[in-house]
């Protein structure tokens, strides 16, 4: 029984080998469309285009209604969970009880020693001291947040946009310690229970990823405004700061304007028209 | 142990481990299911890619979209049949679903033989699931 | 070498079994996570990581801790740490498995843990820390058995060990520096972004870690015939010694610095871990506490009778341990998210699931240090005769 030889042994492994590598070469050679010469990827026609994509608010035009029109727009249109909602039984059953902390957000609004804390100032003028300061993802220049991610998940997009990638993130939350802003939310759960009304032209999130604002990428590429923009009326201006002919940079020339922890230089792209 | 024993232990061993597949021939027919075409698709017989290539490469097709759509801002495939589409799983009339109306009679025809729960719908709505 | 680690007393297998069970529980209590979602743990929004990534950050340092055995043996021929090296080796073995786990078990997507290594990120400190982690890991398991086996078989180590030690020196002292640099590189954090977190890391690593060590050498006196050595307890105890007084010494920097430039964005952090900031508290009695027990320890440990006395040494190591561990794994995380980047306070606390899951960790750890050191100490018994 044991009279064949290593050498033969090897003869008949090493022909087998020669075998199974052929067998997707053979495929590869007679599949019919795996030269990419003529597979082409662009971008939709009616898309809008901008070297660094940039926001104003001008926060004399916004109160509270705006403010919560805004909010609600926003995440309506992205299917961000509300914690507030009651869950449907039905199609969930057997749903935990929310831990408010673990709220996710988009867009929010926030006083003006929580927006800017180190705008501290005893004798703030009187009108600003309630005004609702929305606060958001800034699309820093230099993001911080996107230095740190491990598997670039979270990376800077041509345009400026500080986009993430659901796919690929691992849910670290690297990004999030790394955000001077906060405006960073972790899926702590399943989002689908608490989301009224599902939007169907945007996913949802699941469980275990960061998510935040994405400057409405989606509606960019359509040639549309982002939702905060159409809900604002007309207190949120966004745009390519890069452009001299744009309306933000008119804005900005004409109204002093400012920003969220400049001194940190992380160059954020939202403005403040105070 | 006798000669006997021990073949007769290794029939039982084989029987037993290919009792899956004893399994399925008894309980299932043997031929893999035939995604319905419907709406859109039907009527339309333009695909994105040639259909047997559609079958072992949508994974990656889908992952390399994704990246096009999320990092290089992207949307309009042609494919080299000459075909435009929009390179998105649910949303919109010219994605995947837009044409392919119904995940359960296209999608999970062959996911569920295969044995397959790809999590994609863990967060890429069903568009007929909403309504 | 392995069968070593299957005979032992009855005393070892109840233990064994002990860690066993705690291992099982955890995991059970991680399915739970796994199909649910990091909802089951006290982090927040604003405090994004908690008790997994704090231990972590604590037991890089512990792991750390080994080069303070290594060092003046393989560098300065200190004869005295010939028969613990081994087990400084092997205490970062576990250590560093245990960091391992703590990362993955912190993970919202641990499936996609790969993603770290498929997409290559230079620009991001994670990056590094899984390299010189692992490295590092590789590094002990690789000496540490190499070395026993050579001893175990009454032989010189193969030649190739020695410039693998060597390379462990500066990847020590490069974990930890990996780990502060995740922390004191963010410019939002203010408790953190700090030039000398990565000194003050490794200071309390080299006294937390050598105390440890020291507890350890006692049990192993006592469970095994196996003698680390007086003098070598002693030495590390002074390491331990001026190791701690250096990690209390950069807090009073940090603290002088914070309130005599009375900056509000640095001193809100400081405010909240001593004295509460806006009303909230709940760390106040758990910094104080890790003070006295660092402080208290540091003193016993300089006054030569206290430092020698037998019976008191291993509980100044406790209570050394315990301070660094409140101070560097509760501190750290607390001071860095409290206040939040908007001056919002959200306070933490781990929920028992979430340390029912670090208890298993731990556990696992320790069946690994337990199992190295059944082997380390039954071989060196075997060679003494």
């Amino acid at each position: 029984m044991m009279e064949k030889s290593r050498r033969s042994f090897l003869k008949v492994a090493g022909i087998a080998a020669v075998g199974i590598g052929a067998a997707p070469a053979i495929n590869f050679a007679a599949s019919d469309s795996h030269g990419s010469a003529q597979v082409a990827k662009a971008k939709n026609e009616e898309a809008l285009h901008a070297h660094r994509w940039g926001m104003v608010i001008d926060t004399n035009k916004i109160n509270e209604e705006v403010a919560e029109a805004v909010r609600h727009a926003c995440h309506k249109a992205h299917n961000v969970p509300d914690f507030n909602h009651e869950v449907d039984e039905e199609k969930f059953p057997n749903t935990r009880p929310v831990n408010h902390k673990q709220e996710i957000k988009w867009i929010w609004e926030e006083h003006f020693q929580y927006a800017f804390p180190d705008k501290e100032d005893e004798f703030l003028a009187e009108k600003f001291q309630h005004l609702p300061f929305l606060v958001t993802c800034n699309h820093c220049k230099q993001a911080p947040c996107v230095q740190a991610c491990p598997t670039q998940a979270t990376f800077k997009r041509e345009d400026g946009i500080v986009l993430m990638d659901y796919h690929r993130c691992i849910g670290c939350r690297f990004c999030m310690a790394a955000c001077p802003y906060g405006s960073r939310s972790f899926n702590f759960r399943d989002p689908r229970p608490f989301i009224e009304e599902t939007a169907a032209a945007f996913p949802t999130r699941t469980k275990g990823v960061v998510e935040k604002c994405n400057l409405c990428a989606e509606r960019l590429a359509l040639g549309q405004q982002p939702h905060c923009v159409e809900a604002s009326e007309g207190a949120i201006v966004v745009g390519d700061l890069e452009d001299p002919e744009s309306e933000v940079r008119a804005l900005l020339n004409e109204h002093y304007s400012i920003r969220r922890k400049q001194s940190l230089g992380t160059e954020p792209s939202v403005y403040y028209i105070v | 142990m006798s000669k006997n024993m021990i073949i007769a232990g290794l029939a039982v061993f084989v029987i037993a481990v290919l009792s899956p597949f004893w399994f399925n021939m008894a309980t299932e027919t043997q031929a893999a299911p035939k995604p319905e075409l419907l709406g859109k698709a039907k009527a339309e017989k333009k695909c994105v890619l040639d259909k047997y290539e559609m079958r072992a490469n949508h994974m990656s097709l889908l992952d390399e979209w994704r990246d096009s759509v999320v990092r290089d801002a992207d949307r309009k495939y042609t494919g080299t049949n000459g075909h435009t589409f929009n390179m998105s799983l649910s949303t919109g009339e010219n994605s995947c679903l837009g044409c392919h109306e119904d995940k359960a009679k296209f999608c999970d025809s062959c996911h569920e033989y295969a044995s397959v729960s790809p999590y994609c719908w863990e967060c890429h709505t069903n568009p007929k699931e909403i309504e | 070498m392995l069968e070593i680690a299957i005979k032992g007393s009855k005393t070892y297998w109840l233990w064994i079994v002990f860690l066993l069970a705690v291992m099982g529980a955890g995991a059970l209590v991680y399915v739970d996570q796994f199909m649910n979602g990091l909802m089951i743990s006290g982090m927040s929004r604003d405090v994004s990581w908690g008790f997994y990534i704090a231990n972590f950050t604590f037991l890089v340092g512990v792991a750390a801790g080994g080069v303070m055995v290594v060092i003046p043996y393989y560098l300065h021929n200190y004869e005295k740490f010939h028969r613990i090296t081994i087990l400084g080796e092997f205490l970062a073995v576990a250590s560093l498995i245990m960091c391992l786990l703590f990362i993955v078990v912190d993970l919202g997507q641990p499936t996609r843990m790969l993603n770290v290594l498929l997409y290559p990120t230079p620009h991001s400190m994670l990056f590094y820390d899984m390299l010189v982690l692992n490295g590092y890991l590789f590094l002990n398991i690789v000496v540490g058995w190499k070395v026993l086996e050579a001893e175990r078989n009454q032989v010189e180590p193969v030649w190739w060990t020695k410039p693998l030690v060597y390379l462990s020196i500066p990847f020590a002292i490069g974990i930890h520096t990996v780990t502060a640099f995740l922390y004191c590189g963010l410019p939002g954090r203010g408790y953190w972004l700090t030039a000398i977190l990565a000194p003050r890391f490794l200071a309390s690593a080299f006294a937390a870690g050598p105390a440890f060590l020291i507890i350890l050498c006692y049990l192993i006196k006592k469970f095994t015939k196996f003698d680390p050595g007086w003098e070598a307890m002693q030495t590390l105890s002074k390491i331990v010694c001026w190791a701690i007084i250096a990690n209390l010494f950069f807090f009073a920097c940090e603290v002088f610095v914070v309130y005599y430039s009375g900056i509000p964005g640095h001193k809100a952090h400081i405010g909240y871990l001593l004295f509460g900031y806006h009303g909230y508290n709940m760390m106040v009695p758990w910094m104080w506490s890790a003070l006295i027990l660092m402080a208290t320890g540091a003193v016993f440990l300089i006054i030569p009778k206290l430092r020698n006395n037998k019976t008191l040494l291993p509980i100044t190591c406790g209570m050394i341990f315990i301070g660094a561990w409140i101070d560097k794994a509760l501190g750290m995380i607390a001071g860095g998210f409290a206040p939040s980047p908007l001056h919002h306070v959200t306070e933490y606390a781990p929920t028992g699931k979430e340390i029912i899951i670090s208890l298993a960790v731990y556990a696992t750890g320790f069946l690994v240090l337990t199992i190295l050191y059944k082997l380390a100490t039954t071989v060196k018994e075997e060679v003494r005769g």
